[in-house]
């Protein structure tokens, strides 16, 4: 079972792997037609213990442009799970029938259990809070193919930095790529940990709460959502919360070629004028994540091309 | 003050935080020894106010790794012809197997029976461990 490769935390890439993904994901939207045969013959469980509806399209999408097949389920009521089967087992079946699974499930280290049980690929789709992988994928497809590559760039994160684990992983992934600088914009309550800040080169990053300032030397801007109940005291939210949205207005002070990103859904965080913006690729990161599990989904099952 | 009279070879298990003495006691099985153990409670102490402490006037298998675990304060003295012969300090083990639990609630071992969950310790200072599922923090 050693043999088999799984994604259960963006760490478990090395970071030529990942530098390997991103290129061959870049490949396929070049030329999706080399790679529509690549997965024929093969079958993908999607294990959705919990509804997701973006990520689980994304994955079927992505083995159906393949020429793969699906299987599985979208809730778990409509699994053998209802009847209280375990998590071991369940992976143990799936992957009598299946080449590669996916699995999303609300607690935490679900996907790592299940990996252990498998001898096919598993891929975590989310787990709880706790990590999602293919979304650092998508993110870092997003910048390195609408900035032309991940160096020389100047990275805002703004918002909740603290526990947002969507910035965790992606900051740490980011760590890997030379000459990037990154500011993190936050309230002072909300600040990227410690043991996130230690990834990064010394001088690399600095940490401000205000967002107009950095606006004007960022080439990405990723957004996230601020939420209320985080906020010690209720006083400081209504003070700060109108400074992490981004309307047209802020965006004046912004590079012509800035690149605006948010993980999604978004609540408030980015004004509905924004989306007529060029810059905001929001929208179009969920075609990049499609992208860049066809290329995931290849490296796993170790098949080629044309 | 109870006196009771230092060993000729064996083990004292010293600087044992008050109450924990009980545990380790029970954990090493020493109720059921018939060598000569002695459980010594509430003594008073420069370094911890006071503290508890175990004479065993045998030559045992200690594990250190559960006994760290329960209390990573306490010194070990082994004792040879009646001096000292080793002192070990215990440190906090850097792996631990299917000794603790994590306590996050949300993590899957509160949903599945693992047996062997291993702990990865990421601070001596702290006593916090990680657990191999959902990284989050145990302290001891």
């Amino acid at each position: 079972m050693s043999k088999v490769r799984h994604l259960i935390e963006p760490t478990d890439l090395k970071q030529q792997e990942i530098e390997e993904i991103l290129e061959l994901a870049e490949k396929i939207m070049e030329k999706p037609e080399d790679y529509a045969e690549a997965c024929k013959g093969k079958l993908l469980a999607t294990l959705f213990f919990e509804p997701s509806t973006r990520t689980r399209f994304s994955f079927e999408a992505a083995m159906l442009r393949l020429g793969g097949r699906i299987i599985g389920f979208s809730e778990p009521n409509s699994s053998a799970v209802a009847k209280g089967e375990s998590v071991k087992d369940t992976i143990r079946t799936i992957a009598c029938y299946s080449d590669i699974a996916v699995i999303r499930h609300p607690k935490e280290g679900v996907p790592r259990l299940a990996s252990k049980y498998s001898d096919i690929p598993v891929i975590n789709a989310g787990d709880g809070g706790h990590q999602h992988p293919t979304q650092t994928l998508t993110d870092l497809l997003t910048m390195k193919s609408l900035k032309k590559g991940l160096t020389k760039h100047t990275i805002g994160f703004c918002g909740d930095l603290k526990f947002g684990r969507t910035v965790h992983s992606l900051v740490k992934s980011l760590a890997g790529f030379k000459e990037l600088s990154f500011i993190f914009i936050s309230p002072p309550e909300l600040k990227i940990p410690d043991y996130i800040k230690e990834e990064l080169e010394e001088g690399s990053y600095i940490e401000i709460s205000s967002l107009d300032t950095a606006m004007e030397k960022l080439d990405i801007l990723y957004m996230t959502r601020i939420q209320r109940e985080r906020f010690l005291d209720e006083g400081e939210y209504m003070r700060l919360k109108d400074s992490y949205i981004l309307t047209n207005e802020k965006l004046q002070a912004a590079k012509k070629d800035m690149i605006i990103m948010h993980p999604l859904p978004r609540v408030n965080e980015i004004a509905d004028e924004v989306d007529n913006d060029p810059r905001a690729v929001y929208f179009k990161q969920a075609k990049y994540g499609m992208y860049v599990r066809m290329a995931l989904i290849i490296k796993l099952l170790e098949v080629e091309g044309k | 003050m109870i006196r009771i009279d230092t060993i000729k070879k064996g083990i004292v298990i010293d600087h044992i935080k008050v109450g924990h003495g009980y545990k380790i006691f029970n954990h090493l099985g020493l109720d059921k020894t018939d060598y000569t153990v002695a459980l010594l409670k509430n003594i008073p102490s420069n370094k911890l106010g006071s503290k508890d402490l175990i004479k065993i006037e045998n030559d045992i298998h200690l594990d250190l790794t559960v006994l760290g675990l329960i209390d990573p304060g306490v010194t070990i003295n082994i004792i040879e012809n009646g001096i000292k012969k080793e002192k070990i300090k215990l440190r906090l083990p850097e792996r631990v197997k299917g000794i603790l639990k994590c306590k996050n609630p949300r993590c899957v071992t509160t949903l599945e029976n693992i047996d062997d969950v291993e702990f990865t310790l990421v601070s001596q200072e702290k006593k916090e461990y990680r657990c191999e599922y959902c990284d989050a923090r145990t302290s001891m």
